[in-house]
């Protein structure tokens, strides 16, 4: 059953990208937990193509490895069979190359930082001059609303405001790869509607290529260009779905006939595959 | 309502001033009539009570001298003695003073030092932390002239082998209280620093150390108090020329109770301040890092 659907879905995604560039490139990959009450298979058998410029979403159940594939990419977990390319190299490389942007569920800023001295975080790490740094933060700051903000710390702001620092703490050194794991899934719906449009703004403005994971289906079919749908137990891919929307959306956009479809379609997925567990 | 909690509690805190005070005056006739009455049996002399009252609250040599005693002694030693006078407590305290500092110093430095080898290396780990532990576990004032005589033989004197015994009792609470800072960053900030391939001075740099620094506070509070016990008690075995351990040994020799309750009071009052400095510096630290007032 795996493999036809892996088989399926290859073809999907690579069917549809022949022009860009791989960024991620997955194949035949699992991880195995062990634990006190034995090995989890937290992913088996995952292959997946990410093209440059491409918006994926992983969602699914809590238990479908979606975050632990994160993970895997961004060199924090190490598979336990099978291959990854991230830009060509291997994730731990692609980490020392300074490749990718990582947004936690939680914003992580240091509490004894200023908004703009948590951004400049990564920078400092990097060596990067101060007159560099502070252009690059003034710069992300300003995209991510916080323009007002540098001198505040981080109990001084809201959840959603938190969570938007560490975006542009992401985006600072401008990385080619984001890779987000549920960075709204602890806001309210009001604050994280907002941020998804202007997550869809960034991502447009700046031409990098998002990996997001989510357990929101709304939130997956607003932002993706292709949607990853995942299952537990063991964690795998049931289906990878691309998206039939234009890139430029609004928030209306969510009532459309096409919008409901892919919803429908994702719903579905997720759906089946409970019923083959 | 905060200003009326304020009153309550300087009202709260002079109630128990005055009521100390009573008991220490009650606690004194008691414990000095025993000796009086003695006296006044021996030379068969009439007393009353209120003589006994008299007489036990102006004792040359009273078990327990009353504050009022003791005030004028503090007084008499501190502001009507010259500061290079031996007999002036500004003079000791000085000499106290300099040996907890540089003790503190040195003992804040290993007790960092010994946390961080021991934060960054297993081995570093097992081998030093039973050492560090057992330090603790001797006596100091069985130690503390077995340092100042081999110190002296190395011809080590003064100052120095006294701060080593305030080192040697204020590096305990640095190294526990900064092993545990050093150790408790998020996984979560751990792994940010980790996905910007952080090296590890630079982990050290920008996340162990800050997270560490109000265990650093906490721990440099009982540091600076240990210190001035060490300085003291390394004044103690010696025969020290200065210090308030000096001070105190004479005044037990010659039975002056009044002159060790008064280099006690000074000892005490110098703890405080030690205390209350520190907490100074660690709310200026605080301010800069943001910590919410």
């Amino acid at each position: 059953m795996d493999m036809t659907i892996n088989t399926q879905a290859e073809e999907n995604s690579a069917g549809t990208h022949q022009e860009a560039r791989k960024i991620v490139s997955i194949d035949d990959l699992s991880l195995v937990f062990e634990t006190n009450d034995g090995p989890v298979n937290a992913l088996s058998h995952i292959n997946l193509d990410i093209h440059a410029g491409d918006f994926v979403s992983f969602i699914g159940p809590s238990g479908c490895g979606k975050t632990t594939l994160l993970r895997v990419i961004a060199d924090l977990e190490h598979q336990t069979q099978g291959s990854i390319q991230v830009d060509g190299t291997s994730p731990q490389d692609a980490r020392l190359n300074r490749l990718y942007g990582y947004v936690f569920q939680a914003p992580a800023l240091f509490p004894w930082r200023t908004i703009a001295g948590n951004c400049k975080v990564p920078l400092e790490i990097f060596g990067m001059s101060k007159a560099q740094q502070q252009r690059q933060i003034d710069k992300y700051l300003d995209l991510v609303g916080l323009g007002d903000f540098h001198k505040k710390f981080p109990w001084q702001l809201s959840g959603g405001m938190q969570q938007r620092a560490s975006i542009a703490r992401a985006l600072s050194f401008e990385p080619e790869l984001m890779l987000m794991d549920e960075p709204f899934g602890a806001l309210d719906e009001i604050t994280r509607d907002h941020l998804n449009l202007e997550l869809l703004k960034i991502w447009r403005e700046t031409r990098k290529t998002v990996v997001f994971v989510t357990h929101s289906i709304p939130e997956a079919v607003f932002l993706s260009t292709h949607i990853v749908v995942m299952s537990p137990r063991p964690g795998r891919i049931a289906k990878i779905i691309k998206s039939p929307l234009p890139r430029e959306r609004t928030l209306e956009d969510r009532e459309s006939p096409e919008f409901m479809a892919l919803a429908h379609e994702i719903r579905e997925a997720l759906a089946n595959d409970h019923r083959i567990n | 309502m905060f200003k009326s909690l304020q009153k309550s509690q300087a009202a709260a805190l002079t109630l128990m001033v005055l009521a100390l005070l009573v008991i220490w005056y009650i606690g004194a006739l008691w414990l000095n009539s025993d000796l009086l009455i003695n006296g006044y049996e021996r030379r068969n002399i009439d007393w009353s009570f209120s003589q006994l009252v008299a007489d036990a609250y102006s004792m040359k040599r009273p078990l327990l001298p009353t504050p009022d005693q003791i005030g004028a002694e503090l007084y008499k030693s501190i502001f009507d003695t010259k500061i290079d006078s031996k007999r002036s407590l500004v003079y000791h305290s000085g000499i106290t003073l300099s040996s907890t500092l540089l003790g503190f110093v040195m003992g804040g430095l290993l007790g960092i030092l010994l946390a961080i080898g021991i934060v960054h290396n297993r081995t570093l780990e097992r081998s030093l932390m039973p050492w560090v532990i057992t330090s603790q576990t001797i006596p100091i004032l069985a130690i503390a002239p077995m340092i100042i005589v081999v110190l002296g033989a190395l011809n080590f004197t003064g100052v120095l082998p006294k701060a080593i015994i305030s080192m040697y009792l204020s590096f305990f609470p640095v190294t526990i209280g900064m092993v545990k800072g050093l150790r408790a960053p998020d996984k979560l900030h751990m792994e940010l620093l980790a996905t910007y391939s952080a090296s590890g001075g630079q982990l050290f740099r920008k996340l162990r150390w800050p997270t560490a620094l109000p265990y650093l506070f906490a721990s440099l509070k009982v540091a600076i108090a240990a210190s001035l016990v060490g300085a003291i008690v390394g004044e103690l075995p010696t025969g020290a020329q200065g210090g308030l351990g000096a001070r105190l040994l004479s005044g037990s020799y010659y039975g002056q109770t009044v002159q060790i309750w008064a280099a006690l009071i000074v000892a005490a009052v110098l703890g405080a301040v030690l205390v209350a400095l520190v907490g100074v510096l660690e709310r200026k630290i605080n301010r800069r890092m943001g910590v919410a007032a």
